[in-house]
């Protein structure tokens, strides 16, 4: 008897070509993860890197990623925004170590090659040698050996970077449609930050795009969602994609869940009747966006989350560190001239969110989970079916129409 | 010769013994709370209008006022208390170490301001590891209410940046 073997999982052949179904390699396998970096984060994608709120001064600066790449990004004398990458055009040293800061220069510390708050190359200690000995040979040019800048766009206050310097511009990037409810996050006022959360995730980083691009789960996963009638069935709702199937837009308007009609609690184990709050403020949505919307949950392909949960409004930035986990970073924000009280209700309503959130944890639970599900089950399959005849927007909750869009654009970038 | 009453010392270094004996002894109640997961045993460890924040070191130095779990009043730690009922997150099982209190002074209106290192640690039923999951520092007021004390205040400021993944339960 012969053993049969399967074919190698690896020859990267979509499954019968069909998009409801995702082979488990898109996210466990390290030749893809490499092709992502090249194709995608340093590909032609407009990449967040910070908000300007975060460099507001000549000389600020901020590490980032486009990516794993690590990248700082600056504001020069002039007022312009910079991004480049942390690493010396002499040895390869990750100069920048501070997470934040203020500079006029920045000194490799290994060797102290110097340069600009632009990324040019200014200072060489001993170029020219001692004494006629040593130093650098004599057609080295500094302008030849800056750092590797990136392309760079800012749109309402929000960074992007590119390694590609052709991309189209961002509003373009993001399509009318998407570009409106960024819009109606970033209205014009002008961001007051709050702070950060940072914490690593066990999982492929596709999967948060998933996660945001799939309003069925957060119908079942979340009891509060749901409770609190802010997501569930029958509210009006909208998952959007736009043409390209990259971006997407998950929102809801808030609802009294009392109005739930029974078959629909019974088809929803998490909502539990009779829970209540002790801080019913928690829960309050005070209206202060031209939306219909009282949730709008944005995925920004590749790496940006902008979150406006009500009035808890934060950024989220994916750093991929390989295909079975990413980092995220989160910065949360109000607006000026939000009042000590408009603040207090947006740290309340920031429990719902982060890696300690009545959301967020469950997330990231869930994220792990499938991971997991797909590390010891060789030549794995998911099931992306529901709503099996759209790809791309879709106006149930009950939908996996985005996710498919989204990997119809990703295996156009990855040519797979 | 008949015997005159004893007069009552004030020693302060054994008030301050005593003192240093109470907040241990809350501490390690407090983490036994924790450890067995009686969320709703921690809440009521905090006064009414007791302030919890559960904040990065990064934040806490800048003076943003973002944590990772924020409650403005016990309701909202009860509230915590009630969602974990519900909340999906593997099993897991921690153990809170809380170092040796430090007393840093008294308010005005009578709360002791206390300081103390803490760990905590996360095993997951799957994996060998106990896994550090926080290290910092509680910054603390604690109150005398009746015969017992409880915190009304309780800042915990973590070194760990990057969080693991998720905080499930409370610090």
């Amino acid at each position: 008897m012969t053993l049969q073997l399967s074919n190698f999982p690896h020859d990267y052949v979509w499954p019968d070509d069909d998009l409801s179904v995702i082979p488990d390699w898109v996210y466990t396998d390290q030749a893809i993860y490499e092709r992502e970096v090249e194709r995608i984060f340093h590909g032609p994608t407009w990449n967040y890197v910070a908000l300007e709120a975060e460099i507001a001064s000549a000389g600020d600066f901020i590490r980032s990623n486009v990516g794993p790449t690590p990248v700082v990004v600056t504001r020069a004398a002039d007022g312009s925004i910079h991004a480049f990458e942390n690493r010396c055009a002499h040895r390869a040293s990750e100069f920048c170590r501070e997470l934040t800061g203020s500079a006029q220069e920045f000194i490799c510390p290994y060797h102290q090659w110097t340069y600009d708050l632009q990324g040019n190359l200014i200072g060489v200690p001993f170029r020219r040698g001692m004494a006629g000995k040593g130093g650098m040979p004599a057609d080295f040019k500094m302008q030849d050996h800056g750092l590797r800048k990136l392309n760079v766009t800012t749109h309402r206050g929000v960074v992007f970077a590119s390694y590609a310097d052709d991309m189209e511009s961002f509003p373009d990037y993001l399509g009318p449609e998407v570009l409106r409810e960024f819009e109606a996050t970033f209205d014009g006022r002008k961001l007051r930050l709050l702070g950060h959360y940072r914490h690593s995730l066990p999982g492929n980083w596709k999967l948060y795009h998933e996660n945001l691009k799939d309003p069925y789960h957060a119908t079942l996963l979340h009891t509060f969602l749901v409770t609190f009638g802010l997501l569930v069935v029958g509210n009006r709702s909208l998952m959007l994609a736009d043409k390209s199937g990259r971006h997407g837009v998950m929102a809801s308007a808030k609802s009294d869940a009392k109005t739930l009609s029974g078959d629909a609690k019974k088809e929803m184990r998490s909502y539990k009747e009779g829970l209540t709050l002790h801080e019913p403020r928690f829960m309050d949505f005070i209206e202060e966006f031209d939306s219909p919307w009282s949730v709008t949950m944005a995925t920004i392909w590749p790496n940006l989350i902008v979150q406006r949960e009500m009035n808890t409004l934060g950024v989220r930035q994916i750093v991929p560190s390989g295909p079975h986990e990413f980092i995220m970073k989160w910065t949360m924000f109000g607006f000026e001239g939000d009042d000590e009280a408009m603040t207090r209700h947006r740290l309340r309503q920031g429990n719902l969110m982060g890696p300690a959130g009545f959301l967020g944890l469950e997330d990231n639970e869930a994220i792990k989970f499938v991971q997991d599900g797909m590390q010891r089950v060789p030549n794995g399959k998911h099931l992306v079916k529901l709503d099996p005849k759209q790809t791309g927007s879709a106006d149930t909750l009950i939908s996996e129409a985005a996710i498919r869009a989204m990997y119809k654009h990703w295996r156009e970038a990855m040519g797979l | 010769m008949l015997d005159s009453p004893k007069p009552i010392v004030h020693d302060r270094r054994i008030e301050a013994l005593l003192l240093h004996r109470d907040l241990d002894e809350f501490n390690s109640a407090y983490a036994a709370a924790l450890d067995e997961q009686r969320v709703a045993d921690w809440a009521e460890m905090f006064t009414d209008d007791a302030f919890y924040v559960v904040i990065s070191r990064e934040n806490a130095d800048r003076n943003m006022p973002v944590g990772l779990i924020y409650c403005e009043n016990k309701g909202m730690l009860l509230d915590r208390a009630n969602a974990m009922k519900t909340e999906m997150f593997a099993p897991r099982y921690l153990r809170h170490i809380i170092g040796s209190p430090q007393v840093l002074g008294e308010e005005l209106n009578g709360d002791i301001r206390a300081r103390a290192n803490y760990v905590v640690v996360q095993v997951l039923f799957d994996r060998p590891e106990a896994k550090l999951h926080q290290v910092g520092v509680y910054y603390d007021k604690f109150r005398r209410v009746g015969d017992g004390i409880k915190l009304a205040e309780r800042r915990c400021v973590y070194d760990n940046l990057l969080v693991d993944n998720a905080l499930c339960l409370p610090v």
